[in-house]
């Protein structure tokens, strides 16, 4: 009669980050499982760290909010010391150096994804562990094995940004059939120059693959 | 940079001093034949729902201890600040403390900042408490009140993670409840539909889970006022005994009626005493 609770909750997940030419899509499902139970089953695992700076996690709810938390005012307090705005790749190591420290005590799958007016549109992956490098695409979560065959053969460098919508949202949707720990809604952010654009798609407006 | 709160000063990182001695201390009474005391949990139901004006908080009353219930009409809902109440779940003593321990911060941040308190802060100062204990303090809450910025609703986990989300459900009879949520939820519901949502959600915690029961407490929380309805709802009542016979009630009155026994013979036998000394000692009553 334990009551649900006390198991840790997982955002198991699929996350995704892409670069284009001028900015980011990042995407990720929805589900928040304690065990079996879906305890949110319409997360928001896309977390703002800065204005043009954007996380996906997966992993432990409880570490990566702890985390992106922490790095939120790290990078908040280090941009208005530099009194510009900071770059993708700092937050990609202060996410980098927590994960790394306190790898024994975390489970925590991060993909730091962002525009500066540096370097343009960046993705940087901090796997379980406390590694950090940059890839032009990204998935991570547990549903991501399922799309890794899909990833490799369906990126081509230099998509226009509808093109890694799409990308990104069949993707996301293949694994959200195919893995259990994933599903509910398809979320997206596409970060650029002129901001951050923000969208949902619902479950019954998924893209359709052949139902065997 | 530096937080407002005076109750305890944390270093960095974490700590695990402690978990050592309390192994070994376990061991050692479960070599006694003894084993530490469990925890008293209230395997419960807990609930609250957004609606036009504000938020509405419910919870059972029955607190467990194992298999037994040890308290009938235990008080759930938290008083956290005038304008923010919280539910507690898991350990009693936890989700107790830990509701004080933040609403004594939250008061003393409140008079240094010169504003009434906002939800969002007591989420992060109980999110960032239970997280910086890795779980071990189990206390599973949802946190709901009106501020400034309108009506919020947080439910956190003993972990450290929160959701905030228009209808939230915690506690062992929380399946139950999210089922007539999903079911009845409407945004923007008027607060006569909302209570009785509420009401209706931790009925079904207290009729379908075992570990849930007694009355049901409802706070319903808007701007500038809190109606806390303790108890709203009186869903087990307990049954009076058969009334009275003779003008006496009938119960704890164990005596058989005269005449059940049949008196077949009666001796009597005087015992003639008499007072040989006679002592008196006051009682000291000072």
């Amino acid at each position: 009669m334990d009551p649900v609770e006390f198991l840790s909750k997982l955002e198991k997940t699929t996350i995704m980050a892409v670069e284009f030419d001028g900015g980011v899509v990042m995407g990720a499902d929805s589900r928040t499982t304690t065990g079996a139970y879906i305890a949110n089953r319409v997360t928001d695992k896309l977390t703002p760290i800065h204005e043009r700076i954007f996380c996906c996690r997966s992993g432990s709810a409880a570490d990566t909010q702890a985390i992106a938390d922490a790095v939120t005012y790290q990078l908040g307090f280090h941009s208005i010391e530099l009194d510009e705005a900071p770059l993708v790749q700092t937050a990609a190591s202060l996410f980098r150096d927590m994960c790394y420290r306190y790898r024994e005590e975390l489970m925590a799958g991060i993909i730091v994804a962002g525009w500066d007016p540096r370097r343009g549109g960046q993705v940087y992956t901090v796997p379980v562990g406390g590694m950090m490098t940059r890839q032009p695409v990204s998935v991570g979560g547990s549903g991501s094995s399922y799309i890794y065959g899909y990833v490799d053969s369906n990126y081509r460098p230099a998509m226009s940004k509808e093109e890694c919508l799409k990308f990104t949202a069949e993707a996301l949707t293949l694994a959200m059939e195919r893995d259990g720990s994933s599903g509910g809604v398809v979320r997206l952010a596409v970060i650029s120059e002129q901001g951050v654009e923000r969208q949902v798609i619902l479950g019954n407006q998924l893209p359709k693959f052949s139902t065997v | 940079m530096a937080t407002v709160s005076v109750c305890q000063y944390h270093r960095g990182g974490f700590s695990f001093e402690n978990c050592k001695r309390n192994a070994l201390l376990e061991a050692d009474i479960n070599k006694l034949g003894f084993s530490s005391p469990a925890a008293r949990k209230t395997g419960t139901t807990i609930c609250g729902v957004v609606y036009k004006d504000g938020v509405v908080l419910g919870a059972d009353t029955r607190a467990t201890e194992g298999m037994v219930v040890a308290d009938k009409n235990c008080s759930k809902i938290h008083y956290i600040s005038p304008n923010v109440y919280c539910c507690g779940a898991g350990t009693a003593a936890d989700t107790e403390m830990t509701t004080q321990i933040i609403s004594s911060n939250l008061e003393l941040h409140s008079l240094s900042t010169g504003r009434l308190p906002r939800v969002a802060t007591a989420n992060r100062m109980l999110k960032q408490m239970l997280f910086r204990y890795q779980g071990y303090i189990g206390a599973a809450l949802v946190l709901g009140g009106v501020d400034c910025t309108g009506p919020h609703l947080y439910s956190i986990y003993p972990h450290g993670s929160t959701d905030k989300l228009p209808y939230v459900t915690m506690g062992s009879g929380s399946l139950a409840a999210m089922a007539v949520f999903e079911d009845r939820y409407r945004p923007n519901m008027e607060e006569e539909e909302a209570k009785r949502l509420v009401r209706d959600a931790i009925a079904a915690g207290i009729f379908n889970d075992l570990g849930s029961g007694s009355n049901i407490d409802l706070c319903v929380i808007t701007k500038g006022k809190v109606d806390y309805l303790r108890p709203h709802d009186v869903a087990n009542k307990k049954g009076v005994r058969e009334d009275k016979i003779y003008g006496r009630p009938v119960t704890g009155n164990y005596r058989y009626k005269h005449g059940t026994t049949g008196v077949l013979a009666k001796t009597v036998t005087p015992l003639n005493l008499e007072v040989v000394e006679e002592n008196v000692q006051t009682m000291d009553t000072s």
